[in-house]
């Protein structure tokens, strides 16, 4: 008999006022009594809707069924067959607008909690059989994965499962890709990407760090040493700045640079080795993901006031619900439809010496109103004329998206991309070069974990058909 | 991955020269490019620019300043031992093409990533004037080798106490006054020095090149701590640079930018030295 209460088994959390100021994770994860509850919510549809809305497929009903069973390293099984990431997955996908929305229980009433049942399948099995894992038998072919993010690890999990010899390169001394350097501890703890890695490289592939495509090896020398395909996926890159006076300020940064310091460079441990600039008033320009990564983890390095600034209204804001739910219930400030105009620093006349010149002492703000709906649909911000005021900030954190890197474009001849800057790709994630495929954000511009290991799947599923015909 | 130190010198008492075991950096490097290390497993990257390389031996040379925790623990380690991350080569390669006659001007630590590209040029034929300056004759550092690689040199310190007393920048007006006809001027040292350097260029309207260190992380592009404005537009050191027409780089931004993190760099330092004064007890 299903479970036919209307709301989703809520997630443990820690309480936001402690968790505020600590980088420990903020949701807990179900117990195995909450996962059984809330299995038995799912009426396992024939026509399974919540598939549909799944970038990588994930047989989400047979899955939900096994965890009914109590048999949860199944249901480990059954999602391992669609998804090499699922620890990953059930803490940062937009569930909500993915597989959730198509619920049939969230037609009246909330969802099955899906993506809390698939975390908490996923911690099962790394805590009780993270060993395990065969790799297949080799089929001597070679690929190369340009980048270790999301797009690149899915695509290496497929193609070794295949059989498939795979190199995965990566630029930075870590593999994980935004997974280490863009999603904090918080968020998802190191340790669960560290596991994945861990995983894949049980599967046969190597990774190899510390070597950056376009500077360190070009991708004509990757096809010389034997590689017969290359998929391409080496992220968003450049982090974009609005060209507004005072964004040279030495308190203003890249949400990229604050969030890979704290990440990926640990500088929020006491004996960190690397800086990171410890704002008392922090300003995060954007509305996105990033940014409330970035406010949430401006407090929990002991600012007083975080605010996020963002052009348009609450309701347009692209990140996902929970995170804006939890960065207010933290006590980040919102201040919405409101735009900088000129970031303000300190400038001693009588002293050109003296060290606090440069210091950010403020972020001159207009106030903006929703005019008419864009090509997009989407309501453009215009400015409130005379609608001025300066926000009283001593850093201001810039999150308003990235254009792709260049670095590989430059040094690849035949590849081509869009004018934004992003590698034109067809259905299967072949680019205007033969044999070299692309996806994530390196295609799209910044966008989310799971349609980049989408494009990882895809582009998996073509290099496979090519080279097995 | 784990690189291997196969030389170490002594320069001079903060300054040290290595040749690091990395084979795919040593095989693309070249002049004005730089490289990003870690020390070890908890350490921080920072860039140094590249002060050589051997194709052959398949290393890449290095030679830094010990100026705060990451250099000092850099400096503890010897012939024979790892590191444990070295990436690169990064950024562009000093543009050397059509150049026949260049002044190279190099200030302390700075000389060191000047030589490389006084030899590339010297190599290529070009007629090198080299201005280098130290505080003091003790700080003195590759004095034969530029002097193979220059067809002139001058060496300049604060005191006096070696070669001639004074700035760089005053060598470098004479000569610009004197009617030298430089297709270029190529300055690598401190920001002031830099800046100087453009200042005494700028009325002869001598393309003036500079080589930029900012603050980085990732050496790729993707964090935007290196960022400069030169000519008015937001410019990331490591990936348009690092070298860049040093009359449009507003260097009192990349002033005040150089010096955030001193005062944590102060203490990280401290307590490296502290930390190594115990390991030597």
């Amino acid at each position: 008999m299903a479970n036919m209460s209307l709301k989703k088994n809520p997630m443990p959390v820690q309480d936001p006022i402690v968790r505020a100021r600590n980088f420990n994770e903020v949701a807990l994860g179900y117990t195995e009594e909450m996962a059984l509850d809330e299995a038995a919510r799912c009426l396992n549809c024939k026509n399974m809707p919540c598939v549909s809305g799944c970038p990588v497929k994930i047989h989400i009903p047979e899955f939900i069924s096994k965890v009914k069973d109590g048999d949860f390293e199944g249901a480990y099984r059954v999602i391992a067959r669609s998804s090499n990431l699922p620890a990953v997955c059930g803490r940062v996908c937009p569930q909500e607008s993915q597989c959730e929305s198509k619920c049939v229980r969230g037609i009246k009433g909330e969802s099955v909690g899906i993506g809390r049942l698939e975390r908490f399948v996923a911690d099962w099995h790394n805590a009780h059989n993270p060993d395990g894992v065969v790799p297949a038998k080799p089929n001597g072919h070679r690929v190369a994965i340009v980048g270790s993010g999301p797009a690149g690890l899915t695509c290496a999990g497929d193609l070794a499962k295949l059989g498939y010899e795979v190199t995965v390169y990566e630029a930075l001394h870590t593999a994980g890709g935004v997974l280490v350097y863009g999603i904090p501890e918080f968020r998802l703890p190191k340790d669960i990407v560290r596991k994945e890695v861990d995983t894949l490289k049980k599967l046969g592939v190597k990774i190899e760090t510390n070597t950056v495509i376009g500077k360190t090896l070009t991708v004509d020398e990757l096809f010389e040493s034997g590689f017969e395909a290359i998929f391409l996926c080496s992220g968003a890159g450049l982090p974009r700045f609005m060209g507004i006076p005072g964004e040279g300020l030495r308190n203003v940064f890249s949400a990229n640079e604050f969030l890979t310091r704290n990440n990926l460079m640990k500088a929020y441990l006491d004996n960190g080795t690397t800086p990171v600039y410890h704002g008392k008033r922090v300003a995060v320009v954007g509305g996105g993901n990033v940014a409330m990564d970035a406010a949430r983890t401006a407090l929990r390095l002991g600012a007083d006031e975080v605010h996020i600034v963002y052009r348009r209204s609450l309701d347009e804001l692209p990140a996902r619900r929970e995170e804006v739910e939890h960065a207010e219930e933290e006590g980040v400030i919102f201040d919405l439809l409101c735009n900088p105009v000129e970031i303000l620093g300190y400038r001693n006349p009588d002293d050109r010496r003296d060290p606090r010149n440069g210091d950010v002492i403020g972020m001159k703000c207009i106030r903006m109103e929703l005019g008419d709906a864009d090509a997009t649909g989407r309501r453009s911000p215009v400015e409130i004329p005379d609608s001025e005021f300066v926000l009283d900030v001593d850093c201001v954190i810039m999150s308003i998206g990235t254009s792709p890197n260049p670095l590989i474009k430059s040094t690849t001849d035949g590849l081509e991309v869009n004018r934004r800057g992003g590698i034109v790709v067809n259905e299967d994630g072949l680019t205007s070069r033969p044999h070299v495929y692309a996806g994530g954000d390196a295609v799209t511009g910044a966008a989310t974990v799971i349609l980049a290991m989408g494009a990882g799947k895809t582009a998996a599923a073509a290099i496979h058909k090519e080279l097995s015909e | 991955m784990s690189y291997r130190i196969l030389m170490k010198k002594v320069l001079n008492p903060t300054v040290t020269m290595m040749d690091i075991e990395a084979p795919l950096v040593a095989k693309k490097a070249d002049a004005g490019q730089f490289i990003i290390l870690r020390v070890d497993s908890e350490g921080e990257r920072i860039p140094l620019t590249v002060a050589g390389y051997d194709r052959t031996r398949r290393t890449v040379r290095i030679i830094f300043q010990v100026v705060g925790a990451t250099t000092a623990a850099l400096n503890q380690k010897e012939e024979g031992d790892f590191i444990e991350d070295f990436v690169g080569p990064l950024g562009n390669k000093t543009e050397t093409d059509g150049l026949k006659k260049v002044c190279i001007v190099g200030g302390g630590v700075g000389c060191a990533i000047a030589l490389p590209v006084a030899q590339k040029l010297h190599e290529l034929g070009c007629e090198v004037h080299s201005i280098v300056g130290f505080r003091s004759q003790d700080l003195v550092i590759l004095q034969e080798e530029f002097a193979a690689a220059s067809d002139r040199l001058t060496l300049m310190t604060d005191d006096g106490t070696a070669g001639r007393k004074g700035l760089v920048t005053e060598p470098l007006a004479e000569a610009l006054k004197n009617g030298e006809n430089y297709d270029e001027i190529i300055a690598i040292g401190p920001l002031v020095m830099m800046k100087f350097v453009v200042a005494t260029a700028r009325p002869y309207g001598v393309k003036t090149v500079v080589s930029m260190n900012p603050i980085m992380i990732d050496g790729t592009g993707m964090c935007g701590g290196c960022r400069l404005t030169v000519g008015g537009v937001t410019k990331f050191a490591c990936v348009d640079g690092p070298e860049f027409d040093g009359y449009e780089v507003d260097f009192d931004e990349a002033m005040e930018r150089s010096v955030l993190y001193r005062d944590f760099e102060r203490h990280a330092y401290e307590n490296t030295c502290n930390l190594f004064r115990k390991e030597v007890k």
